[in-house]
């Protein structure tokens, strides 16, 4: 059991790029250091210590309670009947339930605030984000719910536990680190999230931020601000190692449970089956209505399908070198994390998601402030806007490869150090290729964020690069929806295909498998 | 354990420590592109906060007479402004053309424009331009009041007569749009802190209607929802171009007497003191200043020219006519303030 014990050496061709990656992840908090203190120290105090400052946060840290707790309850439900009931159409379900993820939030808030102006405000802004990040949750309980031994809960139910007690303290208990990794990134979202509240009129943190460039032309305040931020996100992701608890250190093999056959009552289905209708209607009916219904209007300009397809392109080219580039940085992060369980490798992993509670201007600003210093010959340039995404991403990523390594057995590690294989070896043979279905799942959850980003790719795109997120921003901005519809329509769709392969690799990667050896009866480390 | 992780540690903090130092010097690049002797040619970098809609014509009209090519990045004024501000001499912009002229400010008061020859300056009244001379109002719009005849009988003649409880629920506007805030600010300017709270409270005791753009608030006060709006002047002529006249019933109300709500604030152009190649830049600024640039926006964005000698689109009251509120629209960049005394009134947030 040496792999699942703390304190492991984590090997040097692991370790040095995986702190690599933490340094990619800290360049904001360089540039933000560098910057908030340009003024003096003094300054800094005088900008954090304002009233409104701390009305802000109020407001910002009830958003992301709200959202967050909506989210898990959602998202645990969502999981919860997409894998235990017996609906039928259960993977089409899932994978319908993950599609929110492709719409971006500040149009699905455009969309709703467009139909019902008077949702502006915090219910606004929390059911927005509540449908667009409960995937978030949705997909890694799922994934663990189905990964769970049904051996387990029949000894459980043999013993007169009963089924709330078994959902409670059987279930739930093994799937809790997958709900507060999912609640996490959540919250973190939320925390940077300035489209969904600027179009709900929401005042939180990301509004003196983005007040800070756009109308006080003001970075070093912007700077200051964001820390308070970056160091909410450091007590957010302190707590969810705290949630997450050990039992992520080690978990029953995916090859010892066994398929599970159980019936659902006919009231029960039709209830969950109602739930998913009403979830998909708010969550995919009324943006995507919304959008077609702006095809429709007056507009000075015929669509431009070439345009439209070119912009295709270059979010598609974006999207998928961000993709590679995040899955290879994330990856020596995700084994360490998950495989080589120490204070280092924790501190590492934990480093990669401070920057996901920033604002994407936050990000682009401090790329060009290093960009523009040390990689000149890439400024303006694909690396540049590539690496300040790589930056954004990172923690999904980490996160979708940590996950699905900690669901595979260590054993088979042991049996390739048994057989004699060196400790590479063992990584190259077998850890990346358990990995294989969460790398996956790392690159398609990034390649369809990256395709929805709007505000680094804005700043940092090489100049007459017009990815449909831009076209979309740029349309909008003369307010031409009828232009801004055929843009958005293919935005959708485009990252529908990444969020269904996402789904999919999620079921894939926690099928239960029958399996010759004898059914384990070890219970997880809790 | 010790062992293993004393060299990741010290790359990181290497890597830490380049960045920063870094960060304290900075290297200038030069493009290839400058010819300062006779006829500007080359590539010029242009960071507009205009939208890209809207510029592109011109600046492709100007591409095509003089050969110089353009790299257009378009955003926001604002954050091209904390762009610049952050590129500092490095950047690789030689002209910001600026939505408005707070963005201007923030830029010239950086100290990253180079001054503009007199000969460009005193084209442009003294009130559409820089009191330094690094920055050019190209375009000016108005300040009006959009209002549906059916709906409205009686033009108040101050935004003062918005007040009146007769106008209560009547009134549109839409509170994150920039334009709609610089009026703010000026009124902060003319009337000082505590005159502006006045008016804003009155006004939001009035129970303004709320909408996202200004093109929402034209709209809705064209379609009787609500009986009138305050927005900018050009709104209108652009909803005739799309529709035509007939589709069309709102009016502009302009409140005249240097009210407040008739002010004028202008889209400009500063050049970059970093630039290697401002005799391309400053070709372009009097491109846009030329009699062609001014009709281009006088006629595609019905904005109002600047210069002498060409006229507004027709129907247009002349600015002479709005007789606009004397103010230094440098004083215009603090719309931070302006911000968080509109969330304070309850008129910004939700």
């Amino acid at each position: 059991m040496l792999i699942a014990r703390r304190h492991v050496r984590v090997p040097w061709p692991l370790a040095v790029p995986a702190v690599a990656a933490a340094v990619i992840a800290l360049i904001p908090l360089v540039y933000l250091v560098v910057e908030a203190f340009s003024r003096g120290a003094a300054n800094v105090w005088d900008e954090i210590f304002q009233a409104r400052t701390w009305d802000l946060v109020r407001n910002s840290f009830l958003l992301t309670a709200v959202v967050t707790a909506a989210s898990v309850v959602l998202g645990t439900g969502g999981a919860w009947v997409t894998t235990r009931f017996a609906l039928p159409g259960k993977t089409l379900i899932l994978v319908l339930l993950t599609l929110p993820l492709a719409i971006p939030s500040y149009l699905s808030a455009f969309a709703w605030i467009s139909w019902q102006p008077q949702l502006a405000g915090f219910w606004g802004a929390a059911i927005v984000l509540t449908f667009a990040c409960f995937p978030y949750v949705l997909l890694p309980v799922a994934a663990a719910l189905r990964g769970l031994d049904p051996a387990q809960e029949e000894v459980a139910r043999s013993l007169g536990k009963t089924p709330q007690q078994i959902a409670s303290e059987l279930v739930l208990r093994q799937v809790r680190p997958s709900i507060t990794a999912g609640a996490l990134l959540v919250a973190l979202y939320v925390l940077s999230d300035f489209g969904a509240v600027a179009a709900m009129r929401y005042e939180t943190f990301t509004w003196v931020i983005y007040g800070a460039y756009r109308a006080g032309f003001n970075p070093s305040r912007a700077a200051i601000l964001s820390m308070v931020l970056v160091s909410a996100a450091a007590v957010l992701v302190i707590l969810e190692s705290r949630a997450r608890g050990r039992a992520g250190a080690s978990r029953l093999g995916s090859g010892v449970a066994r398929v599970d056959r159980r019936t659902t009552r006919v009231g029960a289905k039709i209830a969950a089956l109602g739930g998913v209708a009403a979830v998909l209607g708010v969550g995919l009916g009324v943006p995507v209505a919304s959008v077609i219904s702006w095809m429709g209007r007056d507009t000075q300009r015929d669509v431009q399908w070439s345009e439209v397809m070119t912009a295709v392109g270059d979010s598609f080219i974006v999207g998928l070198l961000t993709a590679i580039a995040t899955v290879l940085i994330a990856l020596p992060v995700g084994i360490a994390a998950a495989r080589y369980a120490s204070r280092f490798s924790s501190v590492v992993e934990r480093t990669t998601y401070v920057s996901h509670a920033l604002p994407g201007i936050v990000i682009a600003i401090s790329v060009v402030f290093v960009g523009i210093r040390l990689l000149r010959p890439w400024y303006q340039e694909l690396p540049l806007l590539v690496l300040g995404q790589v930056v954004i991403f990172l923690p999904l990523a980490v996160a979708a490869i940590r996950n699905s390594i900690e669901q595979s057995s260590p054993r088979m590690e042991e049996v390739a150090h048994s057989l004699g294989a060196g400790t590479m070896a063992t990584i190259l043979r077998v850890t990346i290729p358990l990995a294989l279905p969460g790398i996956g799942a790392a690159a398609a959850m990034t390649l369809l964020n990256a395709m929805k980003e709007l505000p680094t790719t804005l700043l940092l795109r090489p100049t007459g690069w017009e990815t449909l997120a831009t076209s979309i921003w740029k349309y909008s901005t003369v307010s031409d929806y009828a232009a801004v519809g055929p843009y958005a329509l293919a935005l959708m769709l485009l990252a529908a295909l990444p969020t269904a392969v996402l789904s999919g690799l999620t079921l894939l990667r926690s099928q239960p498998r029958p399996h010759h050896s004898p059914v384990t009866t070890e219970a997880p480390l809790s | 354990m010790m062992k293993t992780l004393r060299l990741p540690v010290f790359a990181a903090a290497a890597l830490l420590a380049t960045v920063a130092l870094g960060a304290c010097g900075s290297n200038d690049s030069a493009d290839t592109s400058a010819d300062t002797s006779g006829e500007a040619t080359g590539t010029i970098t242009v960071y507009s906060g205009r939208s890209e809609e809207l510029v592109k014509p011109i600046l492709d009209q100007f591409s095509d007479e003089t050969g110089i090519e353009i790299e257009l990045r378009a955003g926001d004024s604002g954050e091209l402004a904390a762009l610049l501000l952050t590129e500092g001499d490095a950047s690789p912009a030689d002209l910001f053309f600026s939505q408005d002229a707070g963005a201007l400010g923030a830029v010239e008061d950086a100290g990253l424009f180079a001054d503009l020859p007199e000969a460009t300056l005193s084209l442009v009244d003294p009130a559409y331009r820089s009191a330094n001379g690094t920055w050019v109002g190209t375009s000016g719009r108005a300040r009006v009041m959009i209002y549906n005849p059916e709906l409205v009988t009686e033009l108040p003649e101050s935004i003062d007569g918005l007040l009146d409880p007769s106008w209560s629920g009547k009134i549109g506007y839409a509170p994150t749009n920039a334009s709609w805030q610089s009026f703010v600010t000026a009124l902060r300017v003319l009337r000082g802190e505590e005159g502006a709270r006045t008016w804003l409270e009155g006004f939001a005791a009035n129970k303004p209607v709320a909408y996202e753009k200004n093109a929402a608030v034209r709209d809705a006060v064209n379609a009787g929802e609500v009986a009138a709006g305050l927005i900018n002047h050009y709104y209108l002529y652009e909803k005739i171009a799309a529709e035509g006249a007939d589709a069309v019933v709102a009016k502009n109300h302009y409140f005249t007497n240097q009210d407040p709500g008739s002010l004028v604030n202008v889209a400009g152009v500063g050049i970059l003191a970093g630039s290697d190649n401002s005799a391309a830049a400053q070709a372009l600024v009097d491109y846009l200043l030329s009699k062609t640039g001014q009709s281009f926006f006088s006629e595609t964005t019905f904005e109002y020219p600047l210069i002498e000698g060409v006229a507004p689109t027709d129907g247009l009251k002349t600015l002479e006519e709005i007789d606009p509120p004397t103010i230094d629209l440098s004083d215009l960049k603090s719309i931070e303030a302006t911000q968080e005394l509109l969330a304070d009134v309850g008129l910004l947030t939700k």
